[in-house]
């Protein structure tokens, strides 16, 4: 059944954006099929379901720069999720950003890259959430301060973030780099996390996919470059990841595991190549540079690896791929915002398990066996030993990480 | 009155190495399946991670993964003339608690009982005549050739480091020559050795013998198993028998299964729960399921299509005797059959002590060592020497964590100035060669009921009757005098045999195997459960381990076990399932 | 030791890596805990080792220690190859010990009835090991003060000590309310424990037993000394916590 299905996504996608008007033929049948699988595309169901409710049963809180917000409920139940609503009001909301009453989504909402998606493809999804069975789940109100907690302040967001608008195919671009741009952009929404953001929290475009920071993690580069981005990695080492949770420069953990689990490892190979196509063809533009760092710090910092991070990451970083990951040259230890390393030291990380590879393997929690210091030194040691380079890392760095991560779970988050 | 539940069709009592792998067969088989485990649950990086695992103290001498007697204990006597006692500390074996049970702790050392061994009895008896009235060896009911295959399944679960001595017959150089035919080799190569088993092996091949790479469960390469589940490879940190590994580099339900078995939907897991009772219909011919109690002191009934003891050894019968299952065993008359042929392990060690070699003890793992086998089973000729079986012998270099390891010559105070120098002096330098010996069953070695002591559910308390008799001592001490005849061709300073000498004691820690009680056979009379390990008595119940076996043969279990799991899940996959009901006729 | 007690598996936390995460639901009304879906796994876990607290006495009065120290300091002596057990903190290990679960003989099985029985059935007091080491100091103390004109055993020369250890260990002094060989086996593990374990315990102050031995501690990876065979290796210990060199100040 898994193989039918995926083979009936795979030629849906590319006729999307080609030639919309062959789909007057879509069964009803076909039209619900391809909205789970864009639903997929999308990863819907992670940000849509709370981790005590049912699925896009919504209520999950989403921790922003400016507040939580809570996910709202997208099964047809009529009073409390979105089953009184007709296509079109479905339509404005992916298209436009604005509800059925005329009030503006917030962006956490990604329609700024929702947009971009045909009509057709949203018409799907809507058919496809509709299958839902319905739940009853009010809506909890965003737990915004002044002035955002007024819907009609993002009337002035969207005027200067915000263009609506579908995805318009290059057509100097290969069919599968526009089917690729298509996803990254567009229902995949990838830069939402991966795009840095301004001080209002739109994408900065310039800086497309070289990284951002999200709930305390930092989201890394993802496009082109050597030494911090996707440069290092084959087309296939990134559908293998995307598909599996691993390959054999890093495994996926923390929020990509989700995206990983829900959403990229339940696509069909060729969308997935057609994503790595894109991406690996966009400037990923220049490592932060970063001066020598202090000898006896690199001391310690080899010191602390050498007794205890060389069983598995090998005392050269080498790692042992697929299972544990090589910090020499590694893409997430180079980037210019080391939240990732110190977090992963401060508390663990699990790699994604997937049917390809069931295997959760997971780094243990440091927080409580190394001091401030001694973490920075550490995490120091790994951005610029075996030839790796990135900036130092301070111990208030840490300290200030431990201080949201405590806030973060006292707030129910993840 | 314990509260009724839903059933299901399948249900394990106890959650390590058994159960785990009928698990994973069973719900492939498209069963639902329950396992109850008395234990929490337990993962690598969050319960012996490499940030911590280290600690000899926590998990050696304070006991922190196994059984506490405060909840569960037996009560021991080395006769039957005795009053049998509580053990009220773990000492001469280490059962386990906790999902994964032993299976987390163990050493990896994974060998296939030898072709004779599995019809001891008749073997014996043909080529040395009959056996002592007393000594009530059976044979298995169950053949090497039927278990090969299952041998080969657990070993590539495992992911075995070793070198085949036998492969479909033909004898190959470096591995052991002893052992039976094999389909084909260890899915590893051996591990990389160290100094000091190196040495024995040259001594030993000076002396005549065959030394081999003893079989790891010790990855010697990062390794994916048949179910996609990946190890890493071994460290040879050290800290692997009584230890978690923090590595995933040993072989354990957590490493080899589990993340595959848990993601399924119609599999799952109590934890904190202990099974108080195995339920039987009125007619007596069906398991109906168990009752547990949680952690609450809450008891529930689970109802189950199919129940499967794959509790630590001595349990699944404790179980047994408590559900009034099967005749219990009864040594004046040598009637019944629950209890039987309690056995174990008679180990001894020669200590080999030098100026001039230096052998790091804590570079280790716990397979990680040479051996030979001339000694074992039937390998050589019993005639005139008084007993039958026998053991391997084996330079191990598992560890040297101090409070455990460091080893002083004989003549060495036990304390004071001397004994801190000589500690001093030998540690890096001294290295020991093991021998490893069968128990023969007798008579009066079994397990009942206790008459006097209850545990903490208010249940009596398992009884233990063990002793070694003369055969263990001979055999153990024609070990002893072989590993001193290597041990001398060393050429060391000094060497210290320690013989096992007197009555078995439950105080030092000697090995966790622990067989017998619910033992398999070809007859219903002598037997527990057929070679199916299906009891005789209720066709829906199957008792699984250690316990089966007859008697304790001269190498370490868990290999057998698993392939006697596996031989068991085939049968009931393959013919059970279509057509429940005895799959063998009494 | 430990015991889990904390709902480890809270439900919340578990999907905090995405719905794809192991599931921990209560059964119909069964209070088990309850596991399927995935390998349960949360952030920052750990079940780390419960670390002997620095400060006052937590077990031993001044006269206690004062005895620990001193007999502790004839079983393992300070020398000309290093310090001994009293300077590697194993006082204090044992004030923590017995102080603890171990003292109170937590998970030992400890109802009745009681009996003496044989020698291979072990341990058979109902005292714990906390009240072993109380009445044999006491007791020991009493049996100085007589033999040695008012002396306790901390105020004997070494060898008045070691005679008297010696005939703890062998059996030859009777203690009023304790087992003196039973005692001094406890006592002489103990010590043993204290001067070889993870400096976190209170004891082996700056890894001075493993110095001793060349025990490396802690150490998780040793694949490029496998083959270094009849080579000393001179690896600095390090333990669970550390060693000097993790720091950059």
């Amino acid at each position: 059944m898994r193989s039918y299905r995926c083979a009936l996504l795979a030629p849906l996608l590319a006729l999307t954006f080609t030639s919309a008007p062959a789909h007057a033929a879509d069964t009803s049948f076909a039209k619900i099929e391809r909205g789970r699988h864009l639903v997929n595309a999308g990863d819907c169901v992670a940000c849509h379901t709370d981790p005590n409710g049912k699925p896009f049963a919504g209520g999950r809180p989403i921790e922003t720069p400016f507040g939580t917000i809570y996910s709202p409920n997208l099964t047809p139940d009529r009073e409390t999720g979105i089953g009184a609503w007709s296509d079109g009001d479905f339509y404005r909301a992916m298209h436009n950003g604005v509800r059925p009453d005329g009030k503006r989504l917030y962006p956490a909402f990604p329609y700024p890259y929702f947009t971009k998606v045909t009509h057709d493809d949203v018409m799907a999804i809507h058919a496809y959430l509709n299958t839902l069975p319905p739940v009853k789940n009010p809506s909890r109100p965003p737990g915004f301060n002044w002035p955002l907690n007024h819907r009609v302040v993002m009337r002035g967001w969207d005027f200067m973030f915000f263009t609506p608008g579908t995805f318009k195919p290059d057509p100097h671009k290969s069919a599968e780099w526009n089917r690729g741009a298509y996803l990254v952009e567009g229902l995949g929404h990838c830069g939402a996390c991966h795009t840095p953001k301004n001080a209002l929290g739109a994408d900065k475009t310039r800086d497309a996919l070289r990284g951002g920071s999200v709930q305390n993690w930092f989201a890394p580069k993802i496009a082109n470059s050597m030494q911090d981005g996707t440069g290092s990695w084959s087309t296939d080492d990134i559908v293998e990841y995307l598909k599996t949770g691993r390959n054999k420069h890093s495994g996926a953990t923390g929020l990509m595991a989700e995206v990983v689990a829900d959403s990229t490892s339940k696509l069909p190979d060729v969308d997935l190549r057609a994503m790595a196509a894109y991406i690996k063809d966009v400037d990923g533009g220049a490592p932060a540079t970063a001066s020598k760092p202090d000898e006896k710090i690199m001391t310690a910092g080899g010191a602390i690896f050498n007794d205890s991070c060389g069983a598995c990451h090998q005392s050269d970083g080498s790692g042992v791929p697929h299972m544990f990951p090589p910090l020499k040259h590694d893409v997430n230890v180079q980037q210019s915002d080391p939240t990732t390393v110190i977090r992963v030291i401060l508390e663990g990380a699990r790699t994604v398990p997937t049917d390809k590879r069931p295997t959760p393997f997971a780094m243990p929690a440091y927080g409580w066996k190394l001091k401030d210091d001694q973490i920075a030194a550490v995490a120091t040691y790994v951005r610029n030993a075996w030839g790796n380079s990135a900036p130092a890392v301070t111990a208030s760095e840490v300290t200030a990480l431990r201080k949201s991560l405590r806030k973060e779970r006292a707030a129910g988050g993840s | 009155m314990a509260k009724k539940l839903p059933p299901v069709d399948v249900v394990f009592v106890g959650f390590g190495w058994t159960a785990a792998i009928l698990g994973q067969e069973l719900t492939d088989a498209g069963l639902n399946c329950l396992a109850i485990e008395r234990g929490g649950w337990r993962d690598t990086s969050t319960d012996f991670a490499v940030t911590f695992a280290q600690d000899e103290l926590r998990y050696m001498w304070r006991r922190a993964l196994f059984e506490e007697p405060a909840r569960e204990t037996l009560t021991f006597r080395n006769d039957p003339t005795q009053t049998a006692l509580p053990m009220r500390h773990l000492g001469s074996f280490l059962p386990a608690t906790g999902v994964g049970g032993a299976g987390i702790h163990w050493n990896g050392q994974t060998w296939r009982f030898l072709p004779s061994d599995f019809v001891a009895r008749s073997h014996n008896e043909r080529r040395y005549g009959k056996l002592p009235d007393d000594m009530t060896v059976q044979d298995w009911g169950v053949t090497y050739d039927e278990l090969e295959p299952h041998y080969d399944k657990f070993e590539y679960l495992c992911g075995i480091s070793g070198k085949a001595g036998n492969l479909k017959g033909q004898i190959q150089p470096g591995g052991n020559p002893f052992e039976g035919a094999r389909s084909r080799d260890y899915p590893n190569p051996p591990l990389d050795m160290v100094y000091a088993p190196t040495l024995f092996g040259e001594a030993a091949a000076k002396t005549g013998h065959k030394p081999f790479p003893c079989p790891a469960a010790n990855m010697s390469r990062p390794y994916t198993n048949p179910l996609g589940v990946q190890l890493g490879p071994c460290t040879y940190c050290g800290f692997c028998e009584k230890f978690g590994c923090g590595n995933y580099s040993k072989a354990s339900p957590q490493t080899t299964i589990l993340p595959v078995l848990m993601r399924k939907k119609n599999f799952e897991l109590r934890t904190e729960c202990n099974v108080l009772k195995v339920l039987k219909d009125s007619a007596g011919k069906r398991a109906t399921g168990v009752v547990y109690i949680d952690a609450q002191g809450e008891e529930w009934e689970q109802p189950a299509e199919m129940v499967f003891l794959c509790a630590f050894a001595h349990h699944n019968p404790h179980l047994m005797l408590l559900s009034g299952i099967g005749t219990p065993y009864d040594p004046k008359t040598g009637q019944g059959v629950v209890g039987k042929n309690y056995a174990y392990q008679i180990v001894s060690g020669v200590d080999v002590f030098f100026d001039d070699k230096i052998f790091n003890p804590f570079v280790g793992a716990g397979a990680l060592g040479v051996g030979i086998d001339e000694y074992n089973g039937d390998n050589f000729d019993h005639t005139g020497l008084g007993f039958i079986g026998g053991g391997y012998l084996a330079c191990w270099q598992t560890n040297g964590r101090p409070i455990e390891t460091h080893p002083t010559p004989e003549g060495t105070p036990k304390w004071g100035a001397k004994w801190k120098a000589a500690m001093a002096k030998n540690y890096l330098t001294t290295t020991s060669i093991s021998t490893h010996g069968a128990v023969m069953s007798h008579r009066n070695n079994y397990l009942d009921l206790d008459p006097t002591y209850r545990n903490i559910y208010g249940q009596p308390m398992l009884r233990m009757t063990f002793d070694y008799t003369d055969n263990e001592h001979k055999m153990s001490d024609y070990l002893t005098d072989r590993a001193t005849d290597i041990a001398k061709a060393m050429n060391a300073r000094e060497i210290h045999a320690k013989k096992r000498t007197g009555h078995y004691d439950i105080v030092p820690y000697q090995t966790t195997h622990n067989t017998g009680g619910a033992i398999m056979g070809a007859d219903p009379k002598t037997s527990v459960v057929n070679k199916y390990l299906q009891s005789w008595d209720l066709h829906n119940l199957f008792v699984v381990g250690s316990g089966a076996f007859p008697q304790n043969p001269g190498y370490n279990p868990t290999g057998t076990i698993g392939a006697l799991t596996y031989h068991a899940a085939e049968a009931i996959r393959t013919q059970y399932l279509k057509n429940p009901g005895p799959l063998v006729q009494a | 030791m430990y015991i889990v007690t904390s709902p480890k598996f809270d439900r919340r936390q578990i999907l905090s890596v995405g719905v794809a995460a192991g599931s921990v639901a209560v059964i119909d009304q069964a209070q088990a805990r309850s596991i399927s879906g995935d390998v349960p796994w949360e952030p920052g876990q750990a079940n780390k080792p419960d670390t002997a607290k620095p400060g006052p006495s937590e077990f031993f009065s001044p006269e206690e220690a004062q005895f620990i120290d001193a007999a502790v300091s004839r079983i393992i002596p300070a020398d000309a190859l290093g310090p001994g057990a009293k300077e590697a903190g194993v006082t204090v290990f044992l004030d923590r010990q017995l102080a603890g679960p171990y003292g109170q003989a937590a998970q030992w099985y400890m109802q009745g009835p009681w009996a003496k029985g044989e020698k291979t059935q072990g341990y058979q007091s109902k005292m714990s090991p906390a009240e072993v080491y109380r009445a044999a100091i006491k007791a020991i103390d009493a049996y100085c003060n007589g033999k040695f004109s008012g002396k306790k055993f901390a105020a004997l020369t070494t060898e008045q000590q070691d005679q008297v250890l010696t005939g703890l260990e062998k059996g030859d002094i009777k203690l009023d309310g304790a087992d003196a060989k039973s005692f001094f086996t406890m006592l002489l593990q103990n010590t043993t424990e204290g001067f070889f374990s993870d400096p976190l315990y209170g004891g082996n102050k700056d890894m001075a037993g493993w110095k001793l031995l060349g025990f490396p501690g802690a150490h998780y990876d040793y694949r490029p000394y496998v083959k270094k065979h009849n080579q000393k290796l001179g690896l600095a210990p390090v333990g669970i916590k550390g060693r000097p060199g993790w720091n950059a100040g």
